[in-house]
Protein backbone atom coordinates (compact mmCIF):
# COMPACT_ATOMS: atom_id res chain seq x y z
CA UNK A 1 0.00 0.00 0.00
CA UNK A 2 2.85 2.39 0.81
CA UNK A 3 3.99 1.97 -2.77
CA UNK A 4 0.56 3.05 -4.01
CA UNK A 5 0.54 6.05 -1.67
CA UNK A 6 3.88 7.09 -3.07
CA UNK A 7 2.69 6.57 -6.64
CA UNK A 8 -0.39 8.75 -6.19
CA UNK A 9 1.53 11.45 -4.31
CA UNK A 10 4.29 11.54 -6.90
CA UNK A 11 1.74 11.61 -9.73
CA UNK A 12 0.08 14.70 -8.24
CA UNK A 13 3.37 16.40 -7.48
CA UNK A 14 4.67 15.64 -10.96
CA UNK A 15 1.55 17.21 -12.48
CA UNK A 16 2.07 20.26 -10.26
CA UNK A 17 5.73 20.47 -11.16
CA UNK A 18 4.99 20.31 -14.88
CA UNK A 19 2.03 22.66 -14.85
CA UNK A 20 3.70 25.05 -12.36
CA UNK A 21 0.31 26.08 -10.94
CA UNK A 22 1.56 26.08 -7.35
CA UNK A 23 4.62 28.09 -8.22
CA UNK A 24 3.11 30.50 -10.68
CA UNK A 25 -0.31 31.08 -9.08
CA UNK A 26 -0.61 29.84 -5.50
CA UNK A 27 2.69 31.27 -4.22
CA UNK A 28 2.10 34.73 -5.72
CA UNK A 29 -1.44 34.62 -4.32
CA UNK A 30 -0.07 33.94 -0.83
CA UNK A 31 2.39 36.82 -1.16
CA UNK A 32 -0.42 39.06 -2.37
CA UNK A 33 -2.56 38.23 0.67
CA UNK A 34 0.34 39.12 2.97
CA UNK A 35 0.73 42.48 1.25
CA UNK A 36 -3.03 43.16 1.36
CA UNK A 37 -3.12 42.43 5.10
CA UNK A 38 -0.33 44.99 5.41
CA UNK A 39 -2.51 47.59 3.68
CA UNK A 40 -5.61 46.58 5.66
CA UNK A 41 -3.80 47.09 8.96
CA UNK A 42 -2.30 50.36 7.75
CA UNK A 43 1.25 48.97 7.78
CA UNK A 44 1.17 49.48 11.52
CA UNK A 45 4.21 47.52 12.78
CA UNK A 46 3.05 46.82 16.37
CA UNK A 47 -0.38 45.69 15.14
CA UNK A 48 1.18 43.55 12.42
CA UNK A 49 3.57 41.96 14.89
CA UNK A 50 0.72 41.02 17.26
CA UNK A 51 -1.44 39.75 14.41
CA UNK A 52 1.32 37.94 12.49
CA UNK A 53 0.39 34.40 13.60
CA UNK A 54 -3.27 34.84 12.75
CA UNK A 55 -2.57 36.46 9.38
CA UNK A 56 -0.08 33.72 8.54
CA UNK A 57 -2.60 30.95 9.18
CA UNK A 58 -5.49 32.74 7.48
CA UNK A 59 -3.27 32.95 4.42
CA UNK A 60 -2.50 29.23 4.73
CA UNK A 61 -6.25 28.47 4.90
CA UNK A 62 -6.87 30.41 1.66
CA UNK A 63 -3.95 28.70 0.00
CA UNK A 64 -5.24 25.33 1.22
CA UNK A 65 -8.62 25.82 -0.44
CA UNK A 66 -6.81 26.65 -3.69
CA UNK A 67 -4.53 23.64 -3.41
CA UNK A 68 -7.48 21.33 -2.70
CA UNK A 69 -9.43 22.76 -5.66
CA UNK A 70 -6.43 22.08 -7.81
CA UNK A 71 -5.96 18.55 -6.48
CA UNK A 72 -9.65 17.83 -7.20
CA UNK A 73 -9.60 19.37 -10.67
CA UNK A 74 -6.69 17.13 -11.64
CA UNK A 75 -8.85 14.05 -10.96
CA UNK A 76 -11.99 15.32 -12.66
CA UNK A 77 -10.47 16.24 -16.01
CA UNK A 78 -10.48 13.45 -18.58
CA UNK A 79 -12.12 11.02 -16.15
CA UNK A 80 -8.84 10.51 -14.32
CA UNK A 81 -10.75 9.57 -11.17
CA UNK A 82 -12.32 6.55 -12.80
CA UNK A 83 -8.98 5.53 -14.25
CA UNK A 84 -7.49 5.70 -10.78
CA UNK A 85 -10.19 3.34 -9.50
CA UNK A 86 -9.73 0.97 -12.43
CA UNK A 87 -6.01 0.87 -11.76
CA UNK A 88 -6.86 -1.21 -8.71
CA UNK A 89 -5.38 1.20 -6.19
CA UNK A 90 -7.01 1.05 -2.76
CA UNK A 91 -9.12 4.18 -2.05
CA UNK A 92 -7.21 4.61 1.20
CA UNK A 93 -3.94 4.79 -0.75
CA UNK A 94 -5.47 7.40 -3.06
CA UNK A 95 -6.57 9.40 -0.03
CA UNK A 96 -3.18 9.24 1.67
CA UNK A 97 -1.33 9.93 -1.57
CA UNK A 98 -3.37 13.02 -2.34
CA UNK A 99 -3.03 14.15 1.28
CA UNK A 100 0.75 13.86 1.05
CA UNK A 101 0.80 15.81 -2.22
CA UNK A 102 -1.35 18.63 -0.83
CA UNK A 103 0.71 18.73 2.37
CA UNK A 104 3.96 18.94 0.40
CA UNK A 105 2.69 21.92 -1.59
CA UNK A 106 1.38 23.66 1.51
CA UNK A 107 4.73 23.21 3.24
CA UNK A 108 6.55 24.79 0.31
CA UNK A 109 4.21 27.77 0.46
CA UNK A 110 4.67 28.01 4.24
CA UNK A 111 8.45 28.18 3.95
CA UNK A 112 8.02 31.21 1.72
CA UNK A 113 5.33 32.66 3.98
CA UNK A 114 7.58 32.41 7.04
CA UNK A 115 10.21 34.37 5.13
CA UNK A 116 7.44 36.79 4.11
CA UNK A 117 6.26 37.56 7.64
CA UNK A 118 9.85 37.97 8.84
CA UNK A 119 10.60 40.49 6.11
CA UNK A 120 7.24 42.27 5.76
CA UNK A 121 5.82 42.14 9.29
CA UNK A 122 9.08 42.19 11.20
CA UNK A 123 8.37 38.90 12.96
CA UNK A 124 11.24 37.29 14.85
CA UNK A 125 11.27 33.59 15.56
CA UNK A 126 12.10 32.59 19.13
CA UNK A 127 11.53 28.84 18.93
CA UNK A 128 12.30 27.35 15.54
CA UNK A 129 11.52 23.78 16.63
CA UNK A 130 8.01 24.69 17.77
CA UNK A 131 7.45 26.73 14.62
CA UNK A 132 8.48 23.89 12.31
CA UNK A 133 6.57 21.27 14.31
CA UNK A 134 3.43 23.43 14.17
CA UNK A 135 3.74 23.85 10.41
CA UNK A 136 4.13 20.11 9.84
CA UNK A 137 1.42 18.91 12.26
CA UNK A 138 -1.15 21.56 11.27
CA UNK A 139 -0.49 20.89 7.60
CA UNK A 140 -1.20 17.17 8.00
CA UNK A 141 -4.62 18.01 9.47
CA UNK A 142 -5.41 20.61 6.81
CA UNK A 143 -4.36 18.29 3.99
CA UNK A 144 -6.32 15.33 5.39
CA UNK A 145 -9.55 17.27 5.83
CA UNK A 146 -8.90 18.99 2.50
CA UNK A 147 -8.41 15.88 0.41
CA UNK A 148 -11.48 14.22 1.95
CA UNK A 149 -13.71 17.23 1.26
CA UNK A 150 -12.08 17.69 -2.15
CA UNK A 151 -13.23 14.19 -3.14
CA UNK A 152 -16.62 14.98 -1.66
CA UNK A 153 -17.22 18.03 -3.85
CA UNK A 154 -15.63 16.49 -6.95
CA UNK A 155 -18.95 15.67 -8.60
CA UNK A 156 -20.81 18.76 -7.41
CA UNK A 157 -21.59 21.38 -10.03
CA UNK A 158 -20.75 24.45 -7.93
CA UNK A 159 -17.74 22.82 -6.31
CA UNK A 160 -15.51 25.94 -6.39
CA UNK A 161 -17.89 27.77 -4.10
CA UNK A 162 -19.05 24.84 -1.99
CA UNK A 163 -15.56 23.72 -0.98
CA UNK A 164 -14.58 26.77 1.13
CA UNK A 165 -17.97 26.72 2.89
CA UNK A 166 -17.36 23.13 3.92
CA UNK A 167 -13.64 23.24 4.54
CA UNK A 168 -13.08 26.50 6.41
CA UNK A 169 -15.42 25.90 9.39
CA UNK A 170 -14.00 22.40 9.84
CA UNK A 171 -10.51 23.94 9.91
CA UNK A 172 -11.44 26.38 12.69
CA UNK A 173 -9.59 24.33 15.35
CA UNK A 174 -6.44 24.37 13.18
CA UNK A 175 -6.63 28.12 12.80
CA UNK A 176 -7.04 28.58 16.54
CA UNK A 177 -4.44 25.99 17.54
CA UNK A 178 -1.79 26.87 14.98
CA UNK A 179 -2.16 30.59 15.65
CA UNK A 180 -1.66 30.07 19.38
CA UNK A 181 1.33 27.78 18.84
CA UNK A 182 2.85 30.39 16.51
CA UNK A 183 2.20 33.09 19.11
CA UNK A 184 4.44 31.10 21.43
CA UNK A 185 7.05 30.37 18.76
CA UNK A 186 7.23 34.03 17.74
CA UNK A 187 7.13 35.15 21.37
CA UNK A 188 4.22 37.54 20.79
CA UNK A 189 1.90 36.07 23.44
CA UNK A 190 2.87 34.00 26.47
CA UNK A 191 1.00 30.73 25.91
CA UNK A 192 2.02 27.09 25.98
CA UNK A 193 2.48 26.39 22.29
CA UNK A 194 3.32 22.71 22.81
CA UNK A 195 -0.10 22.05 24.40
CA UNK A 196 -1.70 23.55 21.30
CA UNK A 197 0.47 21.31 19.17
CA UNK A 198 -1.20 18.38 20.93
CA UNK A 199 -4.61 19.65 19.88
CA UNK A 200 -3.41 20.03 16.29
CA UNK A 201 -2.09 16.46 16.38
CA UNK A 202 -5.48 15.29 17.63
CA UNK A 203 -7.22 17.09 14.78
CA UNK A 204 -4.81 15.59 12.26
CA UNK A 205 -5.26 12.06 13.62
CA UNK A 206 -9.06 12.30 13.67
CA UNK A 207 -9.26 13.58 10.13
CA UNK A 208 -6.76 11.06 8.80
CA UNK A 209 -8.85 8.21 10.24
CA UNK A 210 -12.10 9.79 9.05
CA UNK A 211 -10.71 10.28 5.56
CA UNK A 212 -9.33 6.74 5.42
CA UNK A 213 -12.77 5.38 6.35
CA UNK A 214 -14.94 7.64 4.21
CA UNK A 215 -12.82 8.12 1.09
CA UNK A 216 -13.69 4.75 -0.40
CA UNK A 217 -17.42 5.38 -0.04
CA UNK A 218 -17.05 8.72 -1.82
CA UNK A 219 -14.77 7.47 -4.56
CA UNK A 220 -17.00 4.55 -5.46
CA UNK A 221 -20.41 6.11 -5.11
CA UNK A 222 -20.17 9.69 -6.26
CA UNK B 1 -61.47 6.90 8.00
CA UNK B 2 -61.70 4.51 5.04
CA UNK B 3 -58.78 3.19 3.11
CA UNK B 4 -59.57 5.32 0.03
CA UNK B 5 -59.80 8.63 1.83
CA UNK B 6 -56.52 7.88 3.59
CA UNK B 7 -54.88 7.35 0.24
CA UNK B 8 -56.41 10.57 -1.02
CA UNK B 9 -54.91 12.59 1.84
CA UNK B 10 -51.55 10.94 1.29
CA UNK B 11 -51.59 12.13 -2.29
CA UNK B 12 -52.72 15.68 -1.81
CA UNK B 13 -50.88 16.81 1.28
CA UNK B 14 -48.47 16.02 4.05
CA UNK B 15 -51.00 16.28 6.86
CA UNK B 16 -52.76 13.51 8.73
CA UNK B 17 -55.18 13.39 11.63
CA UNK B 18 -52.22 13.13 14.00
CA UNK B 19 -50.36 16.14 12.61
CA UNK B 20 -53.60 18.16 12.58
CA UNK B 21 -54.16 17.64 16.31
CA UNK B 22 -50.47 18.02 17.01
CA UNK B 23 -50.61 21.38 15.21
CA UNK B 24 -53.64 22.43 17.25
CA UNK B 25 -51.81 21.43 20.42
CA UNK B 26 -48.76 23.47 19.38
CA UNK B 27 -50.88 26.59 18.79
CA UNK B 28 -52.67 26.15 22.13
CA UNK B 29 -49.34 25.50 23.83
CA UNK B 30 -47.81 28.61 22.23
CA UNK B 31 -50.67 30.75 23.57
CA UNK B 32 -50.20 29.22 27.02
CA UNK B 33 -46.45 29.81 26.80
CA UNK B 34 -46.92 33.49 25.92
CA UNK B 35 -49.29 33.95 28.88
CA UNK B 36 -47.03 32.06 31.27
CA UNK B 37 -43.83 33.63 29.94
CA UNK B 38 -45.00 37.24 29.98
CA UNK B 39 -47.39 37.31 32.92
CA UNK B 40 -47.05 34.34 35.27
CA UNK B 41 -43.26 34.00 35.40
CA UNK B 42 -41.62 36.69 37.55
CA UNK B 43 -38.85 38.97 36.32
CA UNK B 44 -35.38 37.97 37.50
CA UNK B 45 -33.61 39.96 40.25
CA UNK B 46 -30.51 40.52 38.12
CA UNK B 47 -31.57 39.90 34.55
CA UNK B 48 -35.03 41.44 34.97
CA UNK B 49 -37.34 40.94 31.96
CA UNK B 50 -34.50 39.60 29.84
CA UNK B 51 -34.80 36.30 31.71
CA UNK B 52 -37.99 35.60 29.73
CA UNK B 53 -35.78 34.97 26.72
CA UNK B 54 -34.88 31.55 28.14
CA UNK B 55 -38.35 30.24 27.28
CA UNK B 56 -37.28 30.42 23.65
CA UNK B 57 -33.51 30.21 23.96
CA UNK B 58 -33.14 27.05 26.04
CA UNK B 59 -35.71 24.93 24.13
CA UNK B 60 -34.30 25.97 20.76
CA UNK B 61 -30.74 25.24 21.91
CA UNK B 62 -31.79 21.79 23.15
CA UNK B 63 -33.65 21.04 19.92
CA UNK B 64 -30.73 22.25 17.80
CA UNK B 65 -28.57 19.57 19.37
CA UNK B 66 -31.36 16.96 19.11
CA UNK B 67 -31.79 17.80 15.41
CA UNK B 68 -28.09 17.71 14.57
CA UNK B 69 -27.68 14.44 16.49
CA UNK B 70 -30.46 13.02 14.32
CA UNK B 71 -28.56 14.23 11.25
CA UNK B 72 -25.41 12.50 12.47
CA UNK B 73 -27.22 9.22 13.18
CA UNK B 74 -29.11 9.47 9.88
CA UNK B 75 -25.84 10.03 8.00
CA UNK B 76 -24.31 6.97 9.58
CA UNK B 77 -27.38 4.85 8.84
CA UNK B 78 -27.38 5.95 5.20
CA UNK B 79 -23.75 4.95 4.71
CA UNK B 80 -24.08 1.77 6.76
CA UNK B 81 -27.54 0.44 5.90
CA UNK B 82 -28.57 2.49 2.84
CA UNK B 83 -31.67 3.43 4.78
CA UNK B 84 -33.71 5.91 2.75
CA UNK B 85 -35.83 6.63 5.81
CA UNK B 86 -32.78 7.71 7.78
CA UNK B 87 -31.40 9.68 4.84
CA UNK B 88 -34.56 11.77 4.60
CA UNK B 89 -34.69 12.11 8.38
CA UNK B 90 -31.09 13.41 8.36
CA UNK B 91 -31.97 15.99 5.73
CA UNK B 92 -35.20 17.12 7.43
CA UNK B 93 -33.49 17.35 10.82
CA UNK B 94 -30.62 19.39 9.36
CA UNK B 95 -32.96 21.95 7.84
CA UNK B 96 -35.05 22.34 10.95
CA UNK B 97 -31.94 22.23 13.12
CA UNK B 98 -30.40 25.14 11.19
CA UNK B 99 -33.53 27.21 11.86
CA UNK B 100 -33.45 26.37 15.57
CA UNK B 101 -29.73 27.06 15.65
CA UNK B 102 -30.28 30.50 14.10
CA UNK B 103 -33.01 31.13 16.66
CA UNK B 104 -30.66 30.06 19.47
CA UNK B 105 -27.92 32.41 18.29
CA UNK B 106 -30.36 35.27 17.74
CA UNK B 107 -32.13 35.00 21.10
CA UNK B 108 -28.76 34.49 22.79
CA UNK B 109 -27.32 37.71 21.45
CA UNK B 110 -30.50 39.71 22.09
CA UNK B 111 -30.38 38.41 25.66
CA UNK B 112 -26.65 39.07 25.92
CA UNK B 113 -26.99 42.77 25.16
CA UNK B 114 -28.80 43.79 28.40
CA UNK B 115 -27.21 41.04 30.50
CA UNK B 116 -23.55 40.92 29.42
CA UNK B 117 -23.68 44.36 27.80
CA UNK B 118 -22.60 42.89 24.45
CA UNK B 119 -24.31 41.10 21.58
CA UNK B 120 -21.44 38.79 21.06
CA UNK B 121 -18.83 37.45 23.42
CA UNK B 122 -15.80 35.78 21.88
CA UNK B 123 -14.81 34.32 25.20
CA UNK B 124 -17.89 32.16 25.41
CA UNK B 125 -17.21 28.61 24.35
CA UNK B 126 -20.77 27.46 23.72
CA UNK B 127 -21.58 30.58 21.73
CA UNK B 128 -18.59 30.31 19.40
CA UNK B 129 -18.92 26.53 19.02
CA UNK B 130 -22.61 26.89 18.14
CA UNK B 131 -21.80 29.48 15.50
CA UNK B 132 -19.19 27.22 13.89
CA UNK B 133 -21.67 24.33 14.00
CA UNK B 134 -24.24 26.58 12.34
CA UNK B 135 -21.80 27.42 9.53
CA UNK B 136 -20.89 23.74 9.02
CA UNK B 137 -24.56 22.80 8.77
CA UNK B 138 -25.13 25.57 6.22
CA UNK B 139 -22.46 23.78 4.20
CA UNK B 140 -24.34 20.51 4.70
CA UNK B 141 -27.49 22.09 3.28
CA UNK B 142 -25.62 23.54 0.32
CA UNK B 143 -24.39 20.03 -0.54
CA UNK B 144 -27.98 18.80 -0.24
CA UNK B 145 -29.10 21.56 -2.60
CA UNK B 146 -26.31 20.93 -5.11
CA UNK B 147 -28.44 18.71 -7.33
CA UNK B 148 -27.28 15.89 -9.55
CA UNK B 149 -27.53 12.21 -8.79
CA UNK B 150 -29.82 11.56 -5.85
CA UNK B 151 -27.87 8.78 -4.13
CA UNK B 152 -24.52 10.48 -4.66
CA UNK B 153 -25.87 13.65 -3.07
CA UNK B 154 -27.11 11.64 -0.09
CA UNK B 155 -23.71 10.00 0.31
CA UNK B 156 -21.88 13.32 0.09
CA UNK B 157 -24.21 14.91 2.60
CA UNK B 158 -23.84 11.91 4.91
CA UNK B 159 -20.05 12.25 4.86
CA UNK B 160 -20.36 15.98 5.66
CA UNK B 161 -22.73 15.07 8.51
CA UNK B 162 -20.22 12.62 9.93
CA UNK B 163 -17.24 14.96 9.45
CA UNK B 164 -19.22 17.63 11.34
CA UNK B 165 -20.19 15.25 14.15
CA UNK B 166 -16.67 13.91 14.61
CA UNK B 167 -14.99 17.32 14.48
CA UNK B 168 -17.43 19.05 16.79
CA UNK B 169 -15.79 17.93 20.06
CA UNK B 170 -12.42 19.19 18.87
CA UNK B 171 -13.93 22.50 17.74
CA UNK B 172 -15.45 22.82 21.19
CA UNK B 173 -12.18 21.93 22.90
CA UNK B 174 -10.15 24.37 20.81
CA UNK B 175 -12.54 27.23 21.52
CA UNK B 176 -12.53 26.32 25.19
CA UNK B 177 -8.74 26.48 25.40
CA UNK B 178 -8.59 29.51 23.17
CA UNK B 179 -10.38 31.63 25.68
CA UNK B 180 -10.00 29.95 28.97
CA UNK B 181 -12.86 31.64 30.69
CA UNK B 182 -16.54 31.57 30.04
CA UNK B 183 -19.36 33.96 30.67
CA UNK B 184 -22.04 31.49 29.79
CA UNK B 185 -24.61 30.61 32.37
CA UNK B 186 -24.28 27.14 33.72
CA UNK B 187 -27.12 25.04 32.43
CA UNK B 188 -30.27 26.85 33.55
CA UNK B 189 -32.06 23.59 34.24
CA UNK B 190 -29.59 22.01 36.61
CA UNK B 191 -28.16 24.82 38.71
CA UNK B 192 -31.34 25.12 40.78
CA UNK B 193 -31.45 28.92 40.82
CA UNK B 194 -34.66 29.33 38.89
CA UNK B 195 -37.88 30.46 40.52
CA UNK B 196 -40.59 27.78 40.64
CA UNK B 197 -42.82 29.57 38.13
CA UNK B 198 -39.91 30.27 35.80
CA UNK B 199 -38.88 26.63 35.91
CA UNK B 200 -42.45 25.50 35.23
CA UNK B 201 -42.75 27.89 32.28
CA UNK B 202 -39.41 26.66 30.94
CA UNK B 203 -40.59 23.05 31.08
CA UNK B 204 -43.80 24.06 29.28
CA UNK B 205 -41.66 25.93 26.76
CA UNK B 206 -39.53 22.88 26.09
CA UNK B 207 -42.64 20.72 25.62
CA UNK B 208 -44.29 23.20 23.24
CA UNK B 209 -41.15 23.71 21.18
CA UNK B 210 -40.52 19.97 21.07
CA UNK B 211 -44.08 19.38 19.82
CA UNK B 212 -43.51 22.02 17.15
CA UNK B 213 -40.24 20.35 16.21
CA UNK B 214 -42.01 17.00 15.82
CA UNK B 215 -44.78 18.60 13.75
CA UNK B 216 -42.26 20.30 11.45
CA UNK B 217 -40.18 17.12 11.17
CA UNK B 218 -43.17 15.01 10.10
CA UNK B 219 -44.21 17.51 7.44
CA UNK B 220 -40.69 18.07 6.16
CA UNK B 221 -40.08 14.33 6.04
CA UNK B 222 -43.25 13.73 4.03
CA UNK B 223 -42.46 16.55 1.60
CA UNK B 224 -39.01 15.11 0.97
CA UNK B 225 -40.47 11.64 0.56
CA UNK B 226 -43.06 12.87 -1.97
CA UNK B 227 -40.42 14.85 -3.86
CA UNK B 228 -38.33 11.74 -4.17
CA UNK B 229 -41.31 9.64 -5.29
CA UNK B 230 -42.10 12.27 -7.87
CA UNK B 231 -38.61 12.31 -9.32
CA UNK B 232 -38.24 8.53 -9.31
CA UNK B 233 -41.79 8.17 -10.73
CA UNK B 234 -41.06 10.63 -13.52
CA UNK B 235 -37.94 8.74 -14.44
CA UNK B 236 -39.77 5.42 -14.52
CA UNK B 237 -42.51 6.89 -16.70
CA UNK B 238 -39.97 8.38 -19.07
CA UNK B 239 -38.24 5.01 -19.41
CA UNK B 240 -41.55 3.24 -20.12
CA UNK B 241 -42.46 5.85 -22.74
CA UNK B 242 -39.08 5.58 -24.36
CA UNK B 243 -39.38 1.78 -24.50
CA UNK B 244 -42.84 2.05 -26.01
CA UNK B 245 -41.50 4.43 -28.64
CA UNK B 246 -38.74 2.04 -29.55
CA UNK B 247 -41.16 -0.90 -29.84
CA UNK B 248 -43.58 0.93 -32.11
CA UNK B 249 -40.96 2.63 -34.16
CA UNK B 250 -41.15 1.17 -37.65
CA UNK B 251 -38.39 3.15 -39.25
CA UNK B 252 -35.34 1.03 -40.14
CA UNK B 253 -32.61 0.82 -37.57
CA UNK B 254 -29.61 2.84 -38.61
Amino acid sequence: MLRDVRLVALKDLRIEWRSRVTLSQIVPFAALVLVLFGFALDANRPVLETATSGLFWITVMFVATMAVQRSTAVEINDGARRALLLAGIEPIAVFLGKTVAIAAQLLVVQVLLVAGVIVLYGASVGQWVLLLATCVVATVGIAAAGSLLGALVAGVRARETVLPILLLPILAPVLIGATRAFDDALGSVAVDGWAWLGLLAGFGAINLVLGALAYGVLLEET
Amino acid sequence: MTQTSENATARTGTGSRFTFWLGVAVIAGAVALVVLGFFAAPADDEQRDAVRMIFVHVPSALLTYVAFSMTAVGSLMWIWKRSLWWDITAHAAAEIGVIFCALTLFTGSVWGRPTWNTYWDWGDVRLVTTLILFLIMIGYLSIRASGGDEEATSTRAAVVGLVAAVNLPIVNRSVEWWFDRTLHQKSSLTDGNLEDMTLFTLVVGIAVWAAFFLWAMIHRFRIAWLERELRVGDLDEAIIERRAEALHDESPVL
